[in-house]
Parts: C-alpha cells; sequence; structure tokens
C-alpha cells in the first residue's frame, strides 16, 4: 500500500457511541488487509481501552472528548523484526483529557482470581503487539495509549498474527479471509 | 408473555419455563447495556437462571464482569447459571479472559432446562 490511510475522530465519553467506534475501527482494519478475526481483535482492544477512559478517566461523565485516530504504517521495524523484515501494522492511539496517572499504575490484574471488573487492560495487552500508555505532553491533562498490531500477509496468517485466544507465533488462527467475525 | 426491555445496543427478554427465567439477550453486550443485563440477573438472584446469547454478536469485559458477577452471586445464594449458545467471537472473550471452564457453557436453552 503506498499512501498512509490515516483516520481520526473525536467522540463523546458516552457508552452509546461504542458500537459505532467498534464497527469503524473494525472496516478500517478490513480495507488494511487484516483477517475477520483481527478486525474483531482491534475493535475490541478499542472498545476496552474506550471503556477505560469513560469509566476510570472521566468518571463515567458522558460529555468529554475522546480522540481516536488510526494509521496503516508499513515498513515498521518492530524489536522482534530487527530492521531487517520491516511488518506492516495498525497504529491507534487513543488521547483523552482525562485526569493523568503513572503509566506504571495500569496493570493487568491475575486472571487467578475470579472476580468482576479489571479484564480491560489484559485483553488489550492480550490481542496487540505493543501498548503503551503515557501523559500527554502537550497540556496539564490528559493521557494517550498506543497500540500497535502487526498485519500478516495472505498465506501467512499465523506466523506472527495474536490468537484470539492469547497464543501468538505459529498456530493456525488468523487465516485472512475466516468468516464469521464481524463487528457488530 | 415474555417482557423485552432495551438499554443501549442490548434489549433483553425474560420468560420463566418451570424453575428457571430464561434471559434473552438481543444486540451487543457493552458498556451500554450492560448495566441493563446486571440488574435483570439480580432480580432473579438465588434461581435458576438462562441466558441466552444466540443473538449477541459482540461481548465486552463489562458483560463478562456482570456475567462473573452473577455466578458467583448465585453460587453464594444456591442458584445455577448456565449460558448457551455462544457464538464464536463472543466465545473469543471469554478465551481471552481464560473464563470458558469457569462458567456452565452449553449449546442450547433446551440443554440448560435439561441440567
Amino acid at each position: 500500500m503506498s499512501s498512509t490511510p490515516q483516520v481520526r475522530l473525536q467522540l463523546p465519553s458516552n457508552p452509546l457511541f461504542l458500537s459505532g467506534a467498534r464497527e469503524m475501527v473494525y472496516q478500517f482494519a478490513s480495507r488494511c488487509g487484516f483477517s475477520d478475526e483481527s478486525c474483531g481483535q482491534l475493535a475490541l482492544a478499542v472498545d476496552e481501552a474506550l471503556c477505560n477512559v469513560i469509566r476510570h478517566g472521566y468518571g463515567k461523565a458522558p460529555d468529554k472528548p475522546i480522540w481516536l485516530s488510526m494509521t496503516f504504517v508499513g515498513g515498521v521495524a518492530t524489536p522482534e523484526t530487527q530492521d531487517n523484515n520491516p511488518t506492516e501494522a495498525l497504529r491507534i492511539v487513543i488521547e483523552d483529557e482525562a485526569k493523568q496517572v503513572d503509566p506504571t499504575t495500569i496493570k493487568s490484574r491475575d486472571l487467578d482470581e475470579i472476580r468482576p471488573g479489571g479484564l480491560g487492560v489484559h485483553i488489550i495487552t492480550e490481542v496487540m503487539d505493543e501498548v503503551r500508555w503515557e501523559k500527554r505532553t502537550d497540556g496539564p491533562i490528559g493521557m494517550r495509549l498506543t497500540m500497535m498490531k502487526k498485519r500478516v500477509p495472505a498465506g501467512k496468517a499465523g506466523e506472527g498474527e495474536k490468537c484470539a485466544d492469547g497464543a501468538a507465533e505459529g498456530s493456525s488462527c488468523g487465516t485472512e479471509g475466516s468468516k464469521g467475525q464481524g463487528a457488530a | 408473555m415474555a417482557e423485552g426491555t432495551t438499554m443501549g445496543s442490548l434489549t433483553l427478554t425474560t420468560r420463566t419455563e418451570g424453575n428457571a427465567v430464561i434471559l434473552t439477550a438481543s444486540g451487543d453486550v457493552d458498556l451500554s447495556g450492560s448495566p441493563l443485563l446486571r440488574q435483570e440477573l439480580k432480580k432473579h438472584a438465588g434461581k435458576k437462571i438462562v441466558v441466552d446469547l444466540s443473538a449477541v454478536p459482540y461481548m465486552d469485559s463489562s458483560g463478562l464482569a456482570t456475567l462473573v458477577e452473577a455466578m458467583q452471586t448465585s453460587r453464594k445464594g444456591g442458584g445455577q447459571l448456565f449460558l448457551c449458545a455462544l457464538g464464536d467471537r463472543v466465545r473469543s472473550i471469554f478465551s481471552i479472559a481464560k473464563l470458558e471452564s469457569v462458567f456452565k457453557i452449553v449449546p442450547s436453552v433446551e440443554a440448560a432446562l435439561a441440567g
């Protein structure tokens, strides 16, 4: 893909807009060549990230701004690919104007403990290849979450794409063209 | 006659069959709709509850958390909670959260009623 497809939108911190955001992420990822399963995972990760902003960042206030940006980047060298095997990936950035928190305190909880809540961060880190929370530096408030997911070329699915069940590298998940995982 | 309620992207219909309460969910169980599911599950705590998820294409962690809470309440109160007819995408979030084995997941409402 020679151009750099990019989309950026502002949405309110209202749960009613989550389904529209999921649909947009799914469709954008689909047009960038991600498998149906990966598109579903990307939509899920964004949903969880937006929920975290709404619930914890804004304390469920429904009228605060959230910015969602998606960029399809080619030739990205990740630590795993060591510069000599660049990877195409979708970069998703979510920014808010909520109170700033220490990024090191944002952690996935222990799954051995069966209790409601706290699963969002686990899901995000499980389905994305890279995840980074940071304080925004362009103002006194706000957090930024940057997430990356690599695209596996058709016919090579399973060589690098993370699976829905959390397994990665070398399994048979994420086959390009698999059906039945469409976003609602 | 079954009664239906809608909140956000979720519609819930409740009916009783024998000693079981059957909650039929339709739509996405996300942050906009999971409070409705939580409310209905609490209403029937301590009973045999069957949640039909066959018309749910999507669920996020707020839905999962709601079901975990209901399962724990059910265990304490002597009730039962069955989840039925999970689609692939909904099942995958249970798998990611490693919760598949925690719930009684059955293929159909009939199987839950027989269980």
